[in-house]
């Protein structure tokens, strides 16, 4: 089993502790529900230091990224970030991932933890002729989520320099100083709320926590899990791998197609999805109410007219809008807004009707 | 925290005998592990339940688990403030959090049951 370098502190702060993938991490401390609200009302401050960190760094950076990736990232400027899925040849989804752009030839790519192996595989598979190197930077990382509207009052008082907090949404800043720490600081987060990611050498993980627990009392910060992770996650419409993406599921059939970028160089899956595109998708992603009383929960069958059309892909108690929802992939023809579907929960169908997502935004203030 | 005055099973069950029927609820341990309570879904009154099987599930954010019948019997009653307020069997596992009255077809079957101090020995054994 992994730890990260935050580990012993939770038990200080009451966590309960799961496996995920391998990872000893906090599934919850005060109570998933009161983290929800915790972070949609004040801020919460999340250890997301399992993720992976890969460097991509050389002359050919830039172009290699831009055919591994379905969206274009040799148009990001220096201290920007962009949100890609990376696919396999036949469009099926290898993983989804943030691509910070450190300078012209070097770049920071974020992965889910349980594909770094993966990931570092496969794109150390497909470097062919490209001039880049590829190195694993993960274990001598910590990764921290600030997420909440208190998470910007919350930095401006343990900057140095508060005004390097002014950070567009996919904007990052590297050596903000932060409680005496340098961390790259970056306008990101999987939880539909303003905030930031921090990046930090592992060996001040701890340090940083601890002071931004003490400053942030006054701003009702809270540690918040794995578990209120997801439902905000799910709330805000945020795919999840292994649920909304997976190596049968495109991007565009995960509603992601802003994301693929037709119009640059060949890239992997680029013929895969145009086919798919041109085509048009036989399912996609859809979002469930459930009308009648029940939870869908991933895996469950959905039934249009007693036909199979999809299945769950996320389905949980929503904390904010107090409604039992889901993600699910759906047939097209059973896909559209208001429609009634029945989803089997456990043998028993359930009514549930077709909605929008994502289902929570936040009030732009 | 584990009444006295209460019965166990060993799935987490209690119960409490009252004249000729019993109280089902679950304990204040099944609650803490299971966590935010979201949905209860409850069996209906009248229908005839056997010791040992499902009488309906309780869901929190991260865990769907199964309420067993301790023994065998008829629904007679259902908490159906639970429908609205699931977060009671949080909040007050051992009263308003009650789940279901049952009238045992075999009142004998209640000498099967835990004793609190069995309980207690199996719950800190985890």
């Amino acid at each position: 089993m992994q730890t990260t370098p935050l580990f012993p502190v939770y038990q200080k702060y009451q966590a309960k502790t799961i496996d995920f993938h391998g990872w000893i991490l906090p599934v919850q401390f005060a109570g998933i529900i009161q983290e929800h609200a915790t972070v949609r009302q004040q801020v919460g401050l999340f250890d997301v230091s399992h993720m992976g960190e890969l460097l991509i760094e050389g002359t050919d950076a830039a172009c290699y990224l831009d055919y591994m990736l379905t969206n274009r990232v040799s148009s990001l400027n220096p201290g920007f970030i962009c949100y890609s899925p990376m696919c396999y040849p036949n469009g099926g989804t290898v993983d989804d991932l943030l691509i910070y752009r450190l300078n012209g030839t070097k770049f920071l790519l974020v992965v889910n933890a349980s594909n770094t192996a993966k990931d570092l595989e496969w794109l150390c598979h497909n470097t062919a002729n490209f001039k880049v190197s590829i190195m694993d930077v993960s274990a001598a990382m910590v990764q921290l989520a600030l997420q909440g509207p208190n998470a910007l009052p919350l930095l401006q008082q343990i900057a140095s320099e508060p005004e390097q907090l002014q950070l567009k949404h996919y904007q990052f800043r590297d050596r903000v100083v932060l409680s005496g720490i340098p961390v790259l600081l970056s306008r990101t987060g999987y939880t539909g709320e303003a905030g930031f990611e921090m990046y930090l050498p592992a060996e001040s993980g701890v340090s940083l926590w601890e002071n931004l627990m003490e400053t942030g009392a006054s701003c009702g910060i809270q540690p918040i899990g794995l578990g209120a992770r997801d439902t905000l996650r799910f709330e805000a419409g945020l795919p999840l791998y292994g649920h909304e993406l997976g190596p049968d599921i495109t991007p565009l059939e995960a509603g992601l197609q802003r994301f693929v970028d037709f119009g640059k160089d060949p890239f992997l899956g680029k013929e895969a999805l145009l086919q798919q595109l041109t085509q048009g998708l036989s399912r996609r992603l859809t979002g469930l109410e459930m009308i009648e009383r029940g939870i869908a929960r991933s895996g469950c069958r959905v039934l249009r007219t007693n036909q199979d059309a999809g299945y769950v892909t996320s389905g949980n108690y929503s904390p904010s809008l107090r409604k039992n929802l889901a993600l699910a992939l759906l047939d097209i023809n059973a896909g559209k807004t208001g429609n009634e579907v029945q989803v089997d929960i456990r043998g028993k169908l359930v009514a549930a009707k077709i909605t929008d997502y994502p289902f929570y935004k936040r009030r732009k203030s | 925290m584990v009444p006295k005055e209460l019965k166990y099973t060993s799935e987490h069950e209690w119960v409490k005998i009252q004249g000729d029927r019993i109280i089902v609820g679950v304990t204040n341990y099944a609650q803490t592990e299971l966590g935010d309570v979201v949905f209860v879904d409850l069996p209906s009154v009248g229908e005839k339940v056997t010791a040992k099987n499902p009488i309906g599930t309780i869901e929190s954010v991260k865990a769907v688990t199964e309420i067993y019948a301790p023994i065998s019997g008829e629904i007679m009653e259902t908490n159906d403030d639970l429908e609205h307020s699931p977060e009671l069997i949080n909040q007050d596992p051992y009263g308003k959090g009650w789940v279901v009255v049952i009238e045992p077809v075999d009142p004998k079957e209640i000498n099967d049951l835990m004793s609190p101090s069995a309980y207690k020995s199996l719950i800190e054994d985890k």
